[in-house]
């Protein structure tokens, strides 16, 4: 990494972003001082338990929805590149409907296309809404993994399966020892960006009645009945998802930098 | 079990009449060629001749449409499943002009793999193995370096090093001193000359025509997928039949390659009507 001049001469971050710093240090003090006497902030501040409690809803329902689309899209990825056409069709098949359909409509489709309660042995199970959002979000999520995990593996070169089977190792070696592991580097950066999105794509989730970050604050906005605390609540639910979201994305342009040379 | 007379007498390897073609491009049209145990061979020839698909053919990865292909006992052309071809490449070591490391792998893990993996030597074994190997090859201060950190030359030392892990019975090079500079070239043939100085039975696809000269006991030249002409090191360098092989050899070795010496003003485009010049 001796081209990239910032790396060679490491700064701490306070040092490197000292008008950032004196930004934040300000909204903060804002927010203490400012806000007991003004009605709009005292809302906010009644009303951030709530807020909190909702996002709490949408980071649960972005890490099981990328959990159940990775293990997915990993397998399809897998029978995607499998030589046997049998097996190929059905994985293109998958990958181009769900990469191709709008996330809202999927969300719609699994939401009203299951039962409310599963009939299992002898006992009704609930089958909340919030679970079927999570699937809605998984089927576009497993499609996009399987795409990247096709990519990465495309993407190494021949001449390592050439080699590998010079070594006289069967397929499946080849796939385990050698392909794999250098594939799961280059996944990282793209992964990560799909998990970003993913998370933003949660927010559709508010449309089914689930009730989550932005469920809570059209509840807050209409029980407070102000204007300015409209604004606001709708500036921190912003506020939320970028600060969530956006140390996601800084991660992988560092790794997408890091393993740019190797 | 033939004796160990009539043994010596029948190559370790031996190509009849290879015929390959990627579609309607011929690459090989009618190959003849034998090694004998214990020799390094040579196979030289221009670009594009089908040096490179005659060693993809000994060890498998590419199937001729035609002709037999000895390797030991093996038939090679007669082998149905890829397990079978496994079981060839298990006694035949390749090394690649790319040297075609694993790059997510430590140098040291690059030859422990195949062996801990293919054969199923114990760890501990095939790292005391790897480690002697490294020793040859002059590169023991970097095992735990990656493929990544090292010189081409280095790597493709590591490379020959990793196709010996495996102890075949005979190794083949392909071009391996093509993408190395110069000076790195010599620390990578010093290698092959010491391997076949062992007796260890090499087939060389080469640009270096000196070194060929040198180490090989048969060198074969090829052209347009035909061997042109075969024979000891010494009769195809010094006295080759062929024209195309005389021909070959002297631009080869450089005798009517000399530029001639700077004649006139470099600034004045005195050739200016060679370049087509249009307003």
């Amino acid at each position: 990494m001796a081209i990239d001049s910032s790396a060679s001469l490491p700064l701490s971050w306070p040092r490197r972003h000292p008008g950032k710093l004196v930004l934040l240090a300000a909204l903060a003090l804002l927010l203490i001082f400012g806000a007991p006497k003004s009605p709009v902030f005292a809302a906010l501040y009644e009303w951030s338990p709530a807020l909190a409690v909702g996002f709490g809803q949408n980071i649960l329902i972005s890490l099981l929805a990328i959990a159940i689309g990775s293990l997915l899209g990993l397998l399809i990825g897998a029978l995607a590149v499998s030589p046997l056409w049998i097996t190929r069709l059905p994985a293109r098949i998958w990958v181009q409907v769900f990469r191709n359909a709008p996330w809202l409509v999927l969300i719609y489709f699994t939401t009203y296309v299951f039962p409310f309660e599963l009939h299992i042995g002898k006992s009704w199970i609930a089958f909340p809404d919030w679970v079927k959002v999570t699937i809605g979000l998984a089927l576009p999520a497993s499609a996009n993994v399987a795409e990247i995990f096709r990519g990465a593996i495309g993407s190494i070169p021949s001449t390592q399966w050439e080699a590998s089977r010079s070594l006289a190792f069967t397929r499946g070696q080849i796939f385990r020892s050698i392909i794999l592991p250098q594939c799961f580097k280059r996944m990282l950066p793209p992964w990560m960006n799909l998990y970003a999105v993913i998370t933003m794509g949660t927010a559709l989730a508010s449309l089914v009645g689930v009730h989550d970050l932005i469920d809570t604050a059209q509840i807050a906005s209409n029980t407070v009945n102000l204007t300015g605390f409209t604004v606001l609540i709708y500036f921190s639910v912003l506020a939320l998802f970028f600060a969530y979201c956006y140390p996601i994305s800084r991660i992988t342009q560092f790794l997408e930098r890091r393993y740019a040379f190797s | 079990m033939p004796s160990p007379e009539t043994r010596a007498e029948q190559p370790l390897i031996s190509l009849r009449d290879i015929h390959l073609s990627f579609g309607s491009n011929r690459v090989l049209r009618g190959i003849d060629l034998d090694v004998q145990r214990g020799q390094a061979v040579s196979i030289i020839g221009p670009s594009g001749s089908g040096k490179s698909t005659i060693l993809r053919c000994i060890t498998g990865l590419l199937q001729p449409q035609r002709g037999n292909i000895r390797v030991g006992e093996t038939e090679v052309h007669k082998l149905k499943s890829e397990a079978q071809r496994i079981e060839l490449r298990k006694r035949v070591g390749f090394v690649f002009q790319q040297y075609n490391l694993f790059p997510h792998l430590s140098v040291l893990e690059n030859l422990v793999i195949a062996p801990r993996k293919v054969l199923g030597r114990n760890s501990a074994q095939a790292e005391q193995e790897a480690r002697a190997l490294l020793a040859k090859v002059r590169m023991e201060h970097k095992a735990d370096a990656y493929p990544g950190q090292l010189s081409g030359g280095q790597q493709q030392r590591v490379a020959i090093a990793r196709a010996l892990a495996m102890r075949p019975e005979l190794i083949l090079f392909d071009e391996v001193t093509s993408a190395l500079d110069p000076e790195t070239v010599g620390e990578v043939l010093t290698v092959i000359r010491e391997l076949t100085e062992e007796g260890m039975t090499c087939v060389l696809v080469t640009h270096e025509m000196r070194f060929a000269e040198d180490i090989s006991d048969v060198v074969y030249f090829t052209e347009n997928g035909l061997i042109v002409e075969h024979g000891s090191a010494e009769q195809i360098f010094q006295r080759p039949v062929s024209e195309r092989t005389q021909a070959f050899l002297r631009h080869a070795l450089g005798d009517a390659g000399r530029r001639p010496a700077a004649a006139g003003d470099p600034y004045l485009l005195s050739n200016i009507s060679r370049y087509g010049l249009s307003v």
